[in-house]
């Protein structure tokens, strides 16, 4: 269960990943960051006397995601679209910048101590015919599996979310018939920022709060996302669970995998999906025309 | 005349390489001993980034690689400490090409975000097998001295050493990027479709590229080693490999020239520059800027202004004031790695 609720947190930020890839072709570094910038503002909410003190976890959590959602959409239209007739590797180099700048400016409003970040869950466990099954494990896989749920009726059901896989598949066509496709790749920042809000406010009890804490996880979930193919959202989240499941049994039957060779193992898995499957496990193989 | 004015370069390059050990201080001449260690390594990482376009956010791993290399060689095995250099370069050269024979399938940006696991899967292993590189306390090296019978000042020592590696280097740099394999790493910068097209084998190019680049590094991070005489895993963060990218971007990638500007910023941020500019804002604002973090801002702001105003950095500005003319970098132009779709 551990392995499902890490891997359901490495399954929305790879989700994350890829709406950003699949709208603009750029790679967001600072999307962990991001997501660890939210969960200080969230803590910020969450001890504020009057608000989370007061009205207590869940409307801290929206609150939480407004915010995301906005400061996603301003970071895009801020600092990427004046950007947007560079190439992508400047567009890149922009994401790093702000990665930097986001880890810095948390260390340097929260300092970089670690800090308790509560979470909505109990610590207690239930008992299913001898297996213990932690509360904390089922909330987090419900809850963030949820938010990757409602974001897919979202672009299914949705004529926002039709235009938003318009502008991402053809950005040409879909300007032609007056989708505004500037909009809406700031709309998919904002997208990919709440989601990366839920991942961070999920893994932030488990791992505690600290300006560094989304770093490996970005790692697991970029890892996630190449097992399931790039261009794939099901294969994300598919990837993103499996790295979680597939880390957390190594961890408990393979001895000479300890916490800190989670990291390299997950590099290593990364580099053999390249080697054997390049397009991932969902993928579809691109054809270059030369 | 662009050679000439190469050429003239190279000759002040080396003038003020002699020169500036007599004019500064001890302290001065060991802090600009780490300029020449990261112009090695900037001109490394360079040949990856401005010359064959792939961003790499892991070259400070091979630079820990390289330092912890010669580490074990002296300290456990009795080397001479710069003989272990070489050793150092190959070896982080080695690991280059094994990440990169994988690594380099990738298209574009991907590239970049397979190596930021680099420098933390690094620091993971690291602390893994302690009883081969010391665990988190790390290990000690012998304090600085000459060496070759000579009695100079140990700092004077280190920089003469960092600096006639560095410019040995730069020299390879130039051989590397001028003739027919430069043109082939433009190439993949440029389009890899067209490169594609005309032969060149954009895989194998960014493969030996990223090799040729964690060599460079390895080579650094060996005299890194030497010249703080302490290696643990945190002396070779991810910050580390961020700033390199910066100064490369800062100094202007693609140009060999422009690193000694981005080693000078690299090195002097840190220490003089990024106080300066942090004392100047906390003047203004009444914040606290000495506080955790405060510099990595700097970094990042510098990084971003750099993309805005000068994409073509240091180097581009100065060629402008030359000719007259502005620059735009072959990497940063507009569709320089052309989509799949486009076709």
């Amino acid at each position: 269960m551990t392995g499902l609720a890490d891997g359901s947190i490495y399954a929305s930020l790879a989700l994350a990943l890829v709406l950003i890839y699949k709208a603009t072709e750029v790679i967001n570094f600072a999307q962990g960051e991001m997501a660890m910038f939210t969960t200080y503002i969230a803590y910020a909410l969450y001890t504020h006397p009057h608000f989370g003190q007061t009205l207590g976890y869940w409307p801290m959590f929206f609150m939480t995601l407004v915010i995301a959602f906005v400061f996603g959409v301003g970071l895009q239209r801020v600092v990427i679209r004046p950007l947007e007739h560079a190439s992508v590797l400047t567009v890149v180099m922009a994401t790093i910048a702000l990665l930097v700048i986001l880890n810095g400016l948390a260390a340097w409003i929260w300092s970089p101590e670690l800090k308790f970040f509560p979470s909505p869950f109990p610590t207690s466990t239930w008992v299913v015919g001898g297996v213990h099954i932690s509360k904390q494990d089922t909330g987090t896989f419900l809850v963030t599996l949820g938010c990757v749920f409602v974001l897919w009726l979202f672009f299914r059901f949705t004529k926002l979310g039709l235009a938003m896989r318009a502008g991402a598949v053809n950005p040409g066509a879909a300007r032609l018939l007056g989708v505004r496709t500037s909009w809406l790749l700031a709309l998919g920042w904002g997208f990919a920022a709440v989601l990366g809000a839920v991942s961070g406010m999920m893994s932030a009890p488990a791992v505690f709060l600290s300006p560094s804490m989304m770093q490996a996880v970005l790692i697991f979930a970029f890892a996630g996302a190449i097992l399931g193919g790039l261009e794939s959202p099901v294969g994300a989240v598919a990837g993103g669970l499996g790295i979680g499941i597939l880390l957390s049994m190594l961890g408990t039957y393979v001895h000479a995998v300890t916490p800190e060779l989670r990291l390299p193992v997950a590099l290593l898995i990364l580099l053999v999906v390249l080697l054997v499957k390049p397009a991932g496990l969902f993928g579809r193989v691109v054809v270059r025309r030369v | 005349m662009r050679a000439r004015l190469g050429y003239l370069g190279f000759a002040a390059l080396v003038v003020g390489v002699i020169v500036t050990p007599f004019l500064s201080t001890h302290f001065r001449t060991y802090q600009f001993a780490f300029v020449g260690i990261y112009l090695t390594a900037l001109l490394g990482l360079n040949i990856l980034t401005g010359y064959t376009g792939q961003i790499s956010l892991g070259h400070g791993a091979f630079m820990g690689m390289g330092a912890y290399v010669t580490t074990i060689l002296v300290v456990d095995h009795g080397w001479n400490d710069l003989l272990t250099v070489p050793v150092a370069g190959v070896v982080a050269g080695a690991g280059g090409l094994a990440f990169g024979l994988p690594a380099t399938r990738f298209a574009g940006p991907y590239l970049a975000l397979a190596t930021f696991a680099i420098p933390l899967s690094f620091i993971g292993v690291l602390k893994r097998f302690p009883h081969f590189t010391g665990g988190t306390l790390g290990k000690q090296l012998p304090s600085l001295h000459s060496e070759l019978g000579l009695h100079t000042n140990p700092s004077v020592w280190m920089y003469w050493v960092s600096w006639i590696v560095a410019l040995v280097m730069f020299v390879a740099a130039w051989l590397i990027v001028r003739g027919r394999f430069g043109r082939a790493l433009r190439s993949v910068r440029d389009s890899e479709i067209a490169a594609t097209a005309s032969g060149v084998s954009t895989a194998g190019i960014k493969t030996l590229a990223f090799g040729i680049s964690a060599f460079f590094c390895g080579i650094a991070g060996g005299l890194f080693a030497i010249a703080v005489t302490f290696v643990n895993p945190d002396t070779f963060p991810i910050d580390l490999s961020i700033l390199l990218l910066v100064g490369i971007v800062l100094g202007g990638a693609g140009s060999l020239g422009g690193m000694v500007f981005g080693a000078l910023f690299v090195e002097f941020i840190r220490i003089t520059w990024g106080p300066t500019l942090l004392d100047l804002f906390s003047s203004v604002h009444h914040v606290n800027t000495r506080a955790a973090g405060s510099s990595l801002v700097v970094y990042g702001v510098v990084l971003l202004l750099v993309l805005f105003i000068a994409p073509a950095g240091a180097a581009g500005l100065a060629r402008r004031i030359v000719t007259g003319r502005p620059a735009v970098p072959a990497w940063a132009k507009p569709g320089a790695t052309p989509t799949e779709e486009q076709a």
